[in-house]
């Protein structure tokens, strides 16, 4: 039998789901001390609030505490609203160092320049696997906002990162 | 087809892509796709970018200070429980230690369910530092550490050519008996084989908390494969095995 602590409820509600959130954080943030520091801040909350989870999506209710803990970040860092809606036509260039030599931008580079509303769903969908319900609960938007958000993040990597194959 | 019925099936060929889809409307796609160049050039591309995006990006694993702070919050409390709810309420004592007497009669009936068990340690085992006891990618150093642990060899094989390659192993406890544990990588996931000897048994799938799990039984070997990996993804990892 499982106990019931608060010890072992963290143990077992929020303990698995601690690498997925650190990956999420990591890709809003980009940056590992910045990601490192949301995590903790919220590994503590949510140890706090452990008896508010209700239901059975654990995993939900960890990334959003996460996420919500690396918007915050975010606005504090780069206070231009980079997370607004709306984006401009083309996606700002990457970062220098993660262009290939031969010209070819690599696909990370182009994931990383992608405006974090629609990185953060992409990296939940591909890389976590979760579904467009979770996604839409974590972010707080509708599915459809999800669906929208996913179809212009990939289309913006095929462009960028397709561009040179024949 | 017209470009504004096109438009219109992106969202659809993609929720298909992403196993959104009720079989209806993933047949409506189908059928469009099956006709129309453009859109079938889509959901092509939708697929080669899942491929080289889990293929391609790092898995960062969880820093040090965040394992030291998992293991912190997860410990139990210095007062004893016990002593705890004695102190708040005797009357909620007394329910406990009737409790307590129930479950003796009714424990012994209600076993944990190997599928629980299977998943409860693979939880146990993403505690920081319960993961591995060997940790090597080379199966000729995982065999021989489990010789002198366990009354059987258990098979150890490394798939890294077809994409799950072997992390390690670890010492486990399941179904009443010391067991031995293989881990596996997929991208992100990790996957806990756990494998004894055993009797042919009718293979099982299912989720417990979340986590995926799926048994068979080859060369009258046991196998339980527990992950937070996508249903396909294993069972494709468990017909390496057979």
């Amino acid at each position: 039998m499982t106990g019931s602590g608060p010890g072992e409820v963290f143990a077992r509600i929020v303990v698995p789901h601690l690498p997925a959130a650190y990956r999420l954080a990591l890709w809003l943030l980009r940056d590992k001390a910045a990601a490192e520091d949301v995590v903790q801040d919220a590994a503590e909350r949510a140890f706090r609030h452990i008896a508010t989870f209700r239901g059975d999506n654990a995993c939900a209710w960890v990334l959003r505490i996460v996420r919500n803990q690396a918007v915050e970040t975010l606005k504090k860092i780069r206070p231009t609203a980079e997370l607004d809606e709306d984006l401009p036509d083309q996606a700002p260039l990457p970062d220098a160092d993660l262009v290939r030599a031969e010209g070819e931008i690599t696909l990370q580079a182009a994931l990383a320049a992608l405006p974090p509303t629609l990185r953060e769903c992409l990296v939940m969908r591909e890389l976590e696997e979760l579904s467009y319900r979770d996604i839409a609960d974590i972010v707080g938007v509708p599915v459809g906002t999800v669906m929208s958000r996913l179809w212009r993040a990939r289309q913006l990597l095929l462009a960028q990162t397709e561009v040179f194959r024949a | 087809m017209s470009d504004e019925t096109c438009a219109s099936m992106h969202l659809l060929i993609q929720a298909d892509h992403d196993g959104e889809l009720d079989a209806a409307d993933a047949a409506r796609v189908a059928a469009h796709v099956q006709v129309c160049p453009a859109c079938a050039a889509h959901a092509a591309a939708l697929r080669r970018l899942s491929t080289r995006l889990r293929a391609e990006m790092p898995a960062d694993a969880l820093p040090h200070r965040l394992q030291a702070t998992a293991a912190r919050l997860s410990a139990p409390p210095r007062v004893p429980a016990w002593r705890a709810i004695r102190r708040q309420s005797p009357g909620f004592a007394a329910g406990l230690a009737l409790a307590a007497c129930l479950a003796v009669v009714v424990l012994p009936r209600r076993a944990p369910d190997l599928a629980d068990q299977a998943v409860t340690a693979h939880i146990r085992a993403l505690q920081p530092g319960h993961l591995m006891d060997v940790a090597s990618t080379d199966r000729h150093t995982v065999k021989p550490w489990f010789a002198g642990k366990l009354d059987y060899a258990p098979p150890v094989q490394d798939f890294a050519g077809v994409g799950f390659p072997l992390k390690g192993g670890r010492m486990d406890y399941l179904g009443g008996r010391p067991v031995a544990a293989l881990i596996y990588s997929r991208a992100q996931h990790l996957i806990d084989v756990t494998v004894w000897p055993g009797a042919a048994a009718p293979s099982r799938d299912g989720t417990t908390n979340g986590y995926n799990y799926l048994s068979w039984s080859h060369d009258g070997m046991v196998f339980w494969a527990v992950s937070d990996l996508n249903k396909a993804e294993l069972q494709a990892f468990a017909a390496l095995w057979r």
